[in-house]
């Protein structure tokens, strides 16, 4: 079994344990033991933009001093804003050492300092480059067979594109997973357009919006369920729905799934691995209609 | 946008301000030819007052109260299909996060967003990833 160090984020801890139990199964199934660090903090959420604001920027650093205490070179998320976070702040403080010894006077209790020395994995990443979809769709016992998917990839995954492991404006990694999977990727002109992330809390109005926008999308091309990979789109693009009905009487509900719950499902894993019960749209009858549940 | 009347002096052009957003931003904002592709392209324009390209143009100018008293600024989510479509590399997000953060930075608190006025029962609903980011992007 290969070890890969994973970073699950405060989100898959509470929320989105659907997110961090799908991944755990399903690699496990790949032969990838993915063992959870023994200590980690909140990444921040969100990349700081600012040309001088240092202090956004220790709490994605201090992971990266845990991974190296770890004795790691490497390590993975599937979470889209923590990977984006961490692999931002690791740009910047490789590129600029100013930043890098400012966060090292601000950690001065750290016994282990930073110097740059560990990458950040997205996992969708990992799976195509290190595991190959080839290898996956070998795994298979479940095949998707006749299952449409949509992916939708928002913001993070794909901008800016620095910690672009995909194109920015087609990306195509999770058409390809699904395809490995036996399922159907069905084209999704508003893959790559942003969910409203975190106006949710202050502005729903807004989420409703582009719920109904980007949902539809997907419903006009018969999708039967869309699949991300951000549990803040995740949130937006299933417990929105309701508002976006509101808005929209003509609005048809579709079910969200982390894409690790449709590894799951190929590879045979327990019921207990998938948690469909924490979605707020029921995924079950649209996964029993292709006699996958 | 209202109609509004701007004039426009070399000393706004030349002022503190337009130095001080270039500076947090990082960003030459002189190099904006006004294309407005990332207008065209911004998933929030339908909910903003004035469009990102329009931002940009009035960083340029200076517009110092207009600018900070926008809800553009805060409607922005760094989602930056904007920074990756702009033909001249200009970073239009990282120029909004500049004119956020002065706000944020003035003295005394200028949070777009009051975590008290939240209903409880809505606060235990959000997961933290929506929360955090929320408070990071809009609180000081």
């Amino acid at each position: 079994m290969t070890k890969l160090i994973y970073y699950p984020g405060c989100t898959l801890k509470n929320h989105a344990r659907n997110f961090d139990v799908s991944t755990v199964s399903s690699m496990g199934k790949l032969d990838v033991e993915v063992a959870e660090m023994s200590r980690w903090n909140c990444c921040g959420t969100v990349h700081c933009l600012s040309s001088d604001n240092v202090m956004n920027r220790v709490a994605p650093v201090t992971n990266l001093i845990r991974v190296k205490e770890e004795g790691g070179s490497e390590f993975m998320t599937g979470c889209a804003m923590c990977y984006n976070t961490l692999k931002r702040a690791n740009i910047d403080v490789k590129q600029r050492a100013d930043m890098l010894e400012t966060i090292n006077e601000f950690v001065y209790l750290e016994e282990t300092k930073y110097a740059g020395e560990v990458d950040v994995l997205h996992l969708l990443e990992y799976l195509r480059d290190r595991v190959t979809f080839d290898a996956m769709g070998k795994r298979v016992v479940k095949p998707l067979a006749g299952l449409k998917v949509a992916c939708y990839y928002g913001c993070l995954l794909v901008r800016p594109k620095e910690v672009a492991f995909d194109d920015v404006e087609n990306p195509t990694v999770m058409e390809d997973l699904v395809s490995a999977l036996g399922a159907t990727p069905v084209p999704f002109p508003l893959k790559a357009d942003c969910c409203g992330a975190y106006h949710t809390v202050g502005k729903p109005e807004i989420i409703a919006d582009r719920t109904n926008r980007i949902m539809g999308s997907a419903a006009e091309e018969e999708a039967d369920l869309v699949i991300v990979s951000c549990p803040l789109c995740a949130y937006n693009l299933d417990f929105r729905q309701e508002d976006a009905k509101r808005m929209n009487p003509d609005f048809q509900h579709l079910p969200v799934l982390y894409f690790t719950q449709l590894m799951a499902l190929a590879f045979g894993c327990d019921e207990s691995a998938l948690r469909l019960d924490l979605h707020h749209i029921d995924p079950k009858p649209a996964l029993a209609a292709r006699g996958l549940v | 946008m209202a109609t509004t009347t701007v004039r426009i002096s070399s000393a706004r052009v030349s002022s503190p301000f337009v130095a001080r957003i270039e500076k947090i931003s990082a960003q030459n904002l002189l190099a904006c030819y006004q294309c407005g592709k990332c207008s065209a392209g911004c998933p929030m324009a339908a909910h903003m007052d004035i469009l990102p390209n329009q931002i940009i143009r009035m960083a340029q100018l200076g517009m110092h109260e207009q600018l900070l008293a926008s809800e553009a600024i805060w409607t922005c989510v760094s989602c930056m299909t904007c920074n990756t479509r702009c033909p001249k590399g200009v970073r239009i997000a990282e120029t909004i996060e500049a004119l956020r953060e002065t706000r944020l930075r003035t003295g005394e608190r200028n949070d777009c967003l009051k975590i008290g006025d939240i209903l409880p029962g809505a606060r235990a609903d959000l997961p933290p990833i929506a929360m955090i980011s929320a408070l990071r992007k809009l609180s000081s």
